[in-house]
């Protein structure tokens, strides 16, 4: 029986290619690893090895032959063990092919722990006021408590008790089984880290910032965000990294940057960025609980406010879900994070001038809450985005989008973008300044889509 | 034409001896793992290793066949000549309790834990029957049935996530130990030593296995590495390396054993360098001009690690014809995967849309 050689593709884009010379004739035995031709394609002259022992029967194409499309049959070998050694090429396809041989068994779908609503708060619940940084250290360490296979780890996340005390307490509590401080190699313990979750612990990864998490992005992005889709669902990543991000102050370029539009551009990761303490508590909470990857985004100038936290039990929020923190019927302002703050000020000065803001913090980033900003867009018909961050493929310029393409019919002005300056963090102090978004420039954009 | 691949090796009893290559180096008043002797395997055992030696060669064969006709596409990285490191070490191993992570080379490692081979092979042609339902391809592969962790594109990134595995593995006390693989190349990437660091700080049970096939695509070890015997870089960590015989299955069988012995008892990591030798090119699209021809015959010539497995069988009795027999079944078990590969249906549209995340929002 005879095997056919055909013309192989020796590149993920090659078509066609020339037959540049024979190094066999008619009648040479070969084996396999013996080079039957060479093969020009357009980037490089290659080999084509025999993988059959056998004859070389017949030469279809001669050499020198130009533009031999991929497949073509350009020999044939008569092989000296046939039956078992019909190259793919020569065997026909087979009839009774048996049925495909189930692959490994997906892990059961997760029994969904997430919430889709923001938990009712009866009457008369009291509330504990808490620093935003109180309710990060909160979350994780009843997270802790509940499920053994949490732990954190990160630069002064132990002995330290937390580069700026967000993990205070946590190694007393759990020791240094669970609280564990890592050299300064973001790249390593962030790989450490997700290959940790890979193998199905829980892991909390703190950034000092995350101006540092750029030596860690593949991790992040290749490691973690693919790995369920490039397995077909079986390989899960539940790793959250957090830790504060965005501008502080007087801090300079390199560690003055919002990187949220990055990862929420990644299918696959879930971004978060709160504003208010109970939102951080019951947020990082879910985030610990989901089975996916997770970027939770602080914000470092947040850390000391303090907030209304309900006390609750397992307060745990929403993922994926916006709110609408001051309701108002004139203009939506929509932000995230610090910016969420700016925003509230800037509505208390319009409501000074008669303009009643409504202001919606999406929580969430990745996956965004499109139907909350579409739903406000419908009531107030105007819309401002206020980002502490660059105006350029934005968090700010995905919400226009979503608003050109879904809600076109309920625009009555241009919706406007309220960002930081586009260049990087100076450390002068009015320059710094200058560069912010604040609270009147964003109270100017709504004036403005109201044309005041 | 050259007949070389027919040439018989010699039959000729092997004593047993050291199995490294060169001897580890002594560092004073710090304990170091004993030197590997060559693993003594009974005819079962070796039936064994060249039953699966031979069927990574010929499905890796007949996946460049497949790449030839256009049915495999992309990046397609194969393992032929290698084939020792993956079978000699994983034997060694305990399924479902020690992990194994790779890079992008990784059909013989899956392949290493008698995972189906029409699986693999669906996944490489991009079916919905294949290991990652058609949506990984040949550098994605995992089972997390067998502990096996892919699968990874990224140079060096596995050592890392390794590195993770093994921390878990120490997390939660199972008892197992992480065999993590990487290549000459990636043994030049930053975050290998950043996770060599940790590893030995934190004691991890893991073997850190460098397949240093001379060749980082283009650019051979010497070209690259300022320290060309890899096996010493985790000195500065205080890891113990060992420079074993990549192309003898028994001398890395036996520095399996070493290193398991190492590992499990609690002391730390261990780095292994085993020399082996790629056939092919780095991947099917590279045309492998830098190195020449007579270089890659004259190690299939002379260290070809199944010709040299044959030899061995021939010492304890099993016939020509017995090999023949074993050769001719693997040939029809490739050729089933590769019916199976090519006439299995690819995904349906709508998964495109799933996996994407694991819960609902």
């Amino acid at each position: 029986m005879a095997i056919e050689l055909k013309m192989p593709a020796l590149s993920p884009t090659m078509e066609e290619g020339t037959l540049a010379k024979w190094l066999v004739k008619e009648g040479d035995e070969v084996t396999a690893g013996d080079i039957l031709a060479e093969i020009e394609t357009d980037k490089a002259t290659m080999e084509f090895e025999a993988v059959d022992e056998g004859t070389v029967s017949s030469i279809l194409i001669q050499e020198g032959t130009d533009n031999v499309a991929v497949g073509t049959i350009i020999a044939t070998l008569t092989g000296e063990d046939d039956d078992a050694d019909a190259g793919a090429a020569a065997s026909p396809p087979p009839q009774a092919e048996e049925a495909p041989q189930p692959v490994a068994e997906k892990p059961p779908a997760p029994v969904i722990s997430q919430p889709t609503a923001d938990p009712a708060i009866p009457e008369g619940t009291a509330m504990q006021s808490t620093t935003v940084r109180e309710a990060l250290r909160d979350a994780m360490a009843e997270e802790m408590r509940s499920d053994e296979r949490v732990f954190v780890m990160g630069e002064e996340v132990a002995e330290y008790q937390g580069a700026y005390k967000v993990t205070q307490g946590l190694l007393d509590e759990f020791g240094d089984r669970r609280v564990i401080d890592t050299p300064i190699t973001e790249y390593g313990f962030a790989g450490i880290g997700t290959g940790a979750a890979m193998g199905g612990l829980r892991p909390i990864v703190e950034f000092m910032t995350f101006n540092f998490a750029m030596q860690a992005i593949d991790h992040i992005i290749n490691s973690a965000a693919k790995t369920n889709y490039m397995s077909g669902g079986q390989m899960r990543c539940p790793v959250v990294f957090r830790g504060p991000n965005g501008a502080a102050a007087r801090v300079g370029a390199q560690h003055s940057q919002n990187f949220a539009p990055w990862y929420a551009g990644v299918p696959g990761l879930i971004v978060i960025s709160p504003y208010d303490a109970a939102d951080a508590k019951g947020l990082l909470k879910a985030a610990i609980r989901t089975t996916d990857p997770v970027v939770f985004l602080e914000n470092e100038l947040l850390y000391g406010r303090s907030f209304d936290v309900p006390e609750i039990d397992d307060y745990v929020l929403p993922i994926g879900k916006a709110r609408i923190i001051r309701e108002g019927s004139d203009v939506t302002i929509v932000s995230y994070s610090i910016g969420v703050g700016m925003a509230l000020e800037a509505a208390e000065t319009l409501a000074g001038e008669g303009i009643d803001a409504e202001v919606i913090d999406l929580r969430t980033i990745r996956p965004l809450d499109r139907q909350a900003v579409l739903d406000s867009l419908a009531k107030t018909n105007r819309m401002v985005v206020a980002e502490e961050g660059w105006p350029v493929c934005s968090v700010g310029s995905e919400i226009l989008a979503i608003c050109m393409e879904e809600g076109f019919d309920d625009l009555d002005a241009p919706v406007l973008r309220v960002t930081n300056e586009d260049v990087p963090m100076p450390y002068a102090a009015n320059l710094e300044a200058a560069a912010l978004v604040n609270a009147d420039k964003i109270a100017q954009a709504a004036r403005a889509t109201l044309g005041r | 034409m050259a007949k070389a691949a027919k040439k018989k090796t010699p039959a000729k009893k092997r004593t047993r001896k050291k199995a490294t290559t060169t001897p580890g180096d002594m560092i004073p008043n710090r304990e170091r793992p004993k030197e590997p002797d060559l693993y003594q395997a009974n005819k079962e055992e070796l039936l064994q290793f060249y039953q699966q030696m031979l069927l990574i060669r010929r499905f890796e064969e007949k996946a460049g066949q497949l790449y030839g006709l256009g049915l495999i596409g992309g990046f397609c990285h194969l393992y032929i000549g290698q084939e020792a490191v993956a079978i000699g070490l994983q034997s060694a191993l305990t399924p479902g309790k020690d992990s194994v992570i790779t890079g992008y080379r990784d059909h013989g490692h899956m392949l290493a834990y008698g995972i189906d081979p029409k699986v693999i092979m669906a996944e490489l042609t991009g079916r919905a029957a294949g290991i990652s339902e058609g949506k990984g391809g040949s550098m994605h592969m995992f089972s997390t049935e067998h502990k096996f962790y892919g699968g990874h594109g990224i140079v060096g990134a596995q050592v890392s996530l390794g590195a993770g595995l093994a921390f878990k593995h120490k997390y939660t006390e199972d008892g197992g130990v992480c065999l993590a693989y990487f290549g000459d190349g990636a043994a030049n990437q930053g975050q290998v030593y950043e996770s060599f660091n940790m590893a030995e700080l934190w004691k991890l049970p893991i073997i850190f296995v460098i397949e240093n096939n001379q060749y980082a695509m283009g650019t051979s070890v010497n070209r690259a590495s300022s320290e060309d015997q890899l096996y010493r870089r985790g000195e500065s960590f205080r890891i113990p390396g060992l420079q074993i015989d990549g192309m003898d299955v028994l001398a890395v069988r036996g520095a399996a054993e070493t290193a398991i012995e190492w590992v499990r008892g609690g002391k730390g990591p261990i780095l292994l360098e085993m020399k082996t030798y790629r056939y092919r090119g780095h991947s099917m699209s590279d045309p492998a001009k830098y190195r020449s021809r007579d270089e890659v015959q004259s190690v299939r010539e002379k260290s070809d690690p199944i010709e040299r497995l044959k030899a061995e069988l021939a010492n304890v009795g099993v016939s020509d014809d017995e090999m023949k027999a074993l050769d001719k079944e693997i040939r029809q078990q490739v050729n089933a995967a590769a019916d199976f590969a090519e006439n299995s249906p690819e995904p349906e549209p709508s998964e495109l849309y799933t996996d994407v995340l694991v819960e609902s929002y």
